[in-house]
C-alpha cells in the first residue's frame, strides 16, 4: 500500500501485493484511519505502539487540563490505537501455522524421498553447473546463475506490469490457468510417483488417474473460483511445498543460497523503492480500484471483494455491468466459520500467478528433461518465466474479469473478525526452500535453528507492518536470519552440539 | 526395533513438555510468540558459547570449559529475557485478545522458560533420535546399550529445570531474593557439572541427583508462583 493520499486509504484492502504482507481491512478501520490521518502526522506516529503515550493520553483525557491537542480526538485515540494493535499476536500465529506445515512438508520430503537431493538435471536459466573443486569458481557461477535468474524475473515482472497496464486482462489470466494446471496435474504427478517409488508402494496407472484427476481438478476449483477455506490453504500450501521442492532440486548448491540473498535483495528493491516495479503494480491496481492476485496469495480470511458501487470502469469496458449483477447475488463465502452477513467474491485466479511462472520452468524442466544437460530455449518462449515465484506473484494479476462485484455490504461485521493478514505464496517458497536445503545436509540442528531463524523474522516482519500500515516485503529480514543462522549452525555450532551429544553431557 | 527405540526415546524426553505446550500455551497466540521469542534467545546464548568454543582451539576437547561459558550465557539471556519481558508487559497487554495475559507475574517466566527448555533439549537430542532410528543396535562394539533412553532421560529433566529456572529466577528478580537467582545458577552449575560425568557411564550418579535437583526446583518454582500444599491437593480433587 503505498500513502498516496486518502483514495489510497480508501481502497486499503485491496492494496495488497503479492509475495508481501498486508492486511485485510473493513472499511470502517478505514474510515477511522483517513480521519486520524488528517491529524498532525506526528501525532499518529507518537501514539502507536507507545503504551506509555497512550497511557498518559488516557489518563488526561478524562482530567479536564488536557494538553494542547483537542480533546475531541483524543478519546478515540486509545481505541484505535487498541484496535490497530490488536491485529497482532492472533494474526501472527495465523502466518505462523501455514508456514511452519508448508516447512514440514518440504522437509518430510527431503528425508524420505531421495529424488529431490539427487542433482542430474539444472534449470536452462542457470548454465554454470559448478562442477570446479574450486571454492572460488563456484562462487562466481553461484553469483553469475543468480544474476541470470534475477534478470530474468525483473524482465517478466516489468513485462506482466506492461500486461497489466495495457488492460490485457485474458492473457495474464490464460498464462496463470496454464500454469497452475501445470503445476497441479504434472508436478503433483511426479511428486506422487517419486513418493510411490521411495516407499515402494504399487499401483496401477487407472487409479493413478483417477487420484490425480480428482486433485488437479479439485485444486484448479478451489484456488481459481471459489471452495472451502481451509481446502483453498491447503492447495496453495501444498503447490508452494511443490514448487520449493523443485529449487531445491533444480538449483545447482551454491546458486540455492546466492538465489536467496539476491531474491531477498531484490524483493526490498521492488515493494519498497518508488520505481519498484511492484509498488508500480500496487499503486495502478488501486488507480483502477482492482483487487490484486488474490489468489496468489495465501490469505487466512475469506478474501473478499469490495469494488466502489460505481463499478464502470474496472472490468474491462467490454463486460456490461447488469450482466455482473446477478454474480453478487449467489456468491457467499463457502467458508463455513464465516459469520459475516457480506457476500464475498472468492478468489480469482491468483494462486496460477505461482504456477504461470512455474509453467516456464517447468517446460525448460521438461526441454531439459529430454535432452540433459543445459536445455536448449525453454519451449514456449522466453515468457516462460524462471520458475521464479517472484515473478509469478508479481504476474498474479487477478482479472477483474473474475471478480466479482459487490455493492457495498450494509453493516460491516465485527472488525476485529475482518483482519485477514496475508502472505504472498513466493515467500511461502522461499521459507521452504531455505528450510529445505538446510535439512537436505543431514544435521536436523541447522533445520531447527533455521526454522526458528524464519519465524523471528515473520514475526518481526508483521510487527513492522502492524507500525508501519503498508505493504512490506516479507522476504529480506526472515531470509537474512535464515541465511545467518544457517552458516552460523552449520560451521561453528554443529560441532558443539555433535561433541556435546557424544560425551552425552547437557548444558 | 529402531523405530520403536525412536518412539520412545522421543516421547520420554519430550512427551511431558509437549504436554504442557498443548495445555497451557498452544490456545493463546502471545504465549506461542513468547515461546518462539524465548527459542530464539536461548540459540542465540548457543551460538555465542560455540563461537566462544569454536574460537579457543586448544581447549576443544575439554568440554568443560565450553560448559561453562554455554550456562553462563544462558543465564545472561535469561536475565535479558526477563528485563525485555517486563519491559514490554504493557505491550503484550495490547496485543493480546486475553485481558489477563498480565495478571500472573510469573506467567510469562513459565512460558519463556518452556521455550528455553524445549530449544535446549530439542538442539541436544534431535540429532541423536534421528540417529536411533537407523540401522543399528547400541553397545554391540563398545559403548552402553542405554545410551539414547539416559540421553533422552537427561533431557526431559533439563526441559522442566529450565522451565522452573526461569520462574524461580523471574520470582527472585521481582522479589529482589537473590537467594532464588543463586539457586537457579548454582544447580545449573551442578546438574551441567554432574551430566560430566556421563562420559564414563555413571548414569546413576547423573541421572538421580539430577531428578532430585529436579524435585526440589520444581517445589522451589511451585512456591514461587504461589502455589501451596493445599492447592496442590485441590487440583487433583476439585473438578
Amino acid at each position: 500500500m503505498s500513502d498516496t493520499g486518502s483514495k489510497t486509504e480508501a481502497t486499503e484492502h485491496t492494496a495488497l501485493m503479492d509475495g508481501h504482507i498486508a492486511e485485510a481491512r473493513p472499511d470502517r478501520e478505514i474510515a477511522e484511519r483517513i480521519a486520524r490521518k488528517r491529524k498532525t502526522k506526528s501525532e499518529s506516529q507518537r501514539t502507536y505502539g507507545s503504551v506509555d503515550q497512550r497511557e498518559g493520553r488516557a489518563a488526561n483525557a478524562p482530567s479536564s487540563s488536557a494538553p494542547g491537542a483537542g480533546p475531541p480526538p483524543l478519546p478515540i485515540e486509545p481505541q484505535i490505537e487498541e484496535l490497530e494493535l490488536k491485529y497482532g499476536a492472533r494474526h501472527v500465529i495465523k502466518l505462523f501455522v501455514p508456514v511452519t506445515l508448508c516447512m514440514l512438508v518440504v522437509v518430510a520430503t527431503i528425508s524420505s524421498i531421495n529424488f529431490y537431493s539427487v542433482k542430474d538435471v539444472y534449470l536452462a536459466y542457470t548454465p554454470f553447473h559448478e562442477e570446479s573443486p574450486h571454492a572460488g569458481t563456484k562462487v562466481w557461477n553461484a553469483l553469475a546463475n543468480s544474476m541470470i535468474l534475477l534478470t530474468v524475473i525483473a524482465l517478466m515482472t516489468v513485462l506482466l506490469i506492461v500486461l497489466y497496464k495495457k488492460r490485457c486482462y485474458k492473457i495474464i489470466h490464460g498464462w496463470l490457468i496454464l500454469s497452475s494446471l501445470m503445476l497441479l496435474f504434472l508436478f503433483s504427478y511426479l511428486y506422487i510417483e517419486e513418493a510411490l517409488r521411495a516407499y515402494n508402494i504399487p499401483m496401477d496407472y487407472i487409479t493413478l488417474a483417477f487420484v490425480m484427476w480428482n486433485f488437479g481438478v479439485m485444486g484448479m476449483i478451489v484456488i481459481h473460483w471459489k471452495g472451502p477455506l481451509r481446502l483453498q490453504q491447503a492447495y496453495l500450501i501444498f503447490i508452494a511445498a511443490l514448487m520449493a521442492l523443485v529449487f531445491i532440486k533444480y538449483l545447482p548448491e551454491w546458486t540455492t543460497w546466492a538465489v536467496l540473498a539476491v531474491i531477498s535483495i531484490w524483493d526490498l528493491i521492488a515493494v519498497l523503492t518508488p520505481n519498484g516495479p511492484l509498488r508500480i503494480l500496487v499503486e495502478t491496481a488501486q488507480e483502477r480500484n482492482e483487487p490484486i492476485f488474490p489468489a496468489l496469495i495465501y490469505s487466512s480470511t475469506v478474501m473478499y471483494c469490495l469494488v466502489a458501487t460505481t463499478t464502470a470502469g474496472v472490468d474491462s469496458p467490454a463486460e456490461p455491468e447488469p450482466a455482473r449483477e446477478p454474480r453478487p447475488r449467489e456468491l457467499r463465502p463457502l467458508n463455513p466459520h464465516a459469520t459475516r452477513e457480506r457476500e464475498a467474491s472468492r478468489r480469482e485466479s491468483g494462486g496460477t500467478g505461482e504456477a504461470a511462472g512455474f509453467d516456464a520452468a517447468w517446460q525448460a524442466r521438461a526441454a531439459s528433461g529430454s535432452a540433459p544437460g543445459p536445455a536448449s530455449g525453454s519451449a514456449s518462449g522466453p515468457a516462460a518465466a524462471a520458475g521464479e515465484p517472484r515473478r509469478l506473484r508479481v504476474d498474479g494479476t487477478a482479472p477483474a474479469s473474475y471478480t466479482t462485484r459487490l455493492d457495498r455490504p450494509q453493516p460491516p461485521p465485527d472488525a476485529d473478525e475482518e483482519k485477514g493478514v496475508k502472505l504472498g505464496l513466493g515467500d511461502f517458497i522461499f521459507y521452504s526452500v531455505l528450510v529445505g536445503k538446510a535439512s537436505s545436509y543431514g544435521d536436523w540442528n541447522t533445520t531447527l535453528a533455521c526454522f526458528v531463524a524464519i519465524l523471528i523474522g515473520l514475526c518481526l516482519t508483521l510487527l513492522l507492518l502492524a507500525i508501519l500500515k503498508k505493504a512490506l516485503p516479507a522476504l529480506p529480514i526472515s531470509i537474512t536470519f535464515g541465511l545467518i543462522f544457517y552458516f552460523a549452525t552449520r560451521c561453528v555450532v554443529k560441532p558443539f552440539a555433535d561433541a556435546l551429544a557424544a560425551e552425552q553431557v547437557f548444558i | 526395533m529402531t523405530l520403536a527405540e525412536f518412539f520412545s526415546c522421543s516421547l520420554l524426553a519430550f512427551g511431558a513438555p509437549l504436554a504442557m505446550f498443548s495445555m497451557t500455551v498452544a490456545n493463546d497466540p502471545v504465549r506461542i510468540i513468547i515461546m518462539i521469542a524465548a527459542a530464539f534467545g536461548w540459540l542465540l546464548s548457543f551460538l555465542l558459547s560455540s563461537v566462544v568454543w569454536y574460537a579457543v582451539v586448544p581447549l576443544r576437547p575439554y568440554l568443560s570449559f565450553g560448559l561453562v561459558f554455554a550456562i553462563a550465557f544462558q543465564e545472561i539471556f535469561r536475565y535479558g529475557t526477563y528485563r525485555l519481558l517486563r519491559k514490554t508487559e504493557a505491550g503484550l497487554k495490547e496485543i493480546s485478545e486475553n485481558q489477563d495475559i498480565g495478571t500472573n507475574k510469573l506467567e510469562m517466566a513459565y512460558v519463556s522458560g518452556l521455550g528455553f527448555g524445549l530449544m535446549s533439549g530439542a538442539f541436544a537430542l534431535v540429532n541423536v533420535l534421528a540417529d536411533s532410528i537407523g540401522p543399528g543396535t547400541l553397545g554391540l562394539q563398545n559403548g552402553t546399550e542405554y545410551f539414547f533412553v539416559t540421553s533422552s532421560a537427561m533431557t526431559l529433566c533439563m526441559i522442566l529445570l529450565n522451565t522452573f529456572w526461569s520462574v524461580i529466577f523471574f520470582s527472585g528478580l521481582d522479589e529482589k531474593n537473590y537467594f532464588k537467582v543463586l539457586w537457579v545458577i548454582v544447580t545449573h552449575f551442578f546438574v551441567s557439572g554432574l551430566s560430566l560425568l556421563n562420559r564414563r557411564q555413571l548414569y546413576a550418579a547423573t541421572l538421580i541427583p539430577s531428578y532430585i535437583i529436579l524435585i526440589m526446583t520444581c517445589v522451589i518454582a511451585f512456591r514461587s508462583a504461589g502455589g501451596t500444599f493445599k492447592s496442590f491437593i485441590q487440583t487433583f480433587t476439585r473438578r
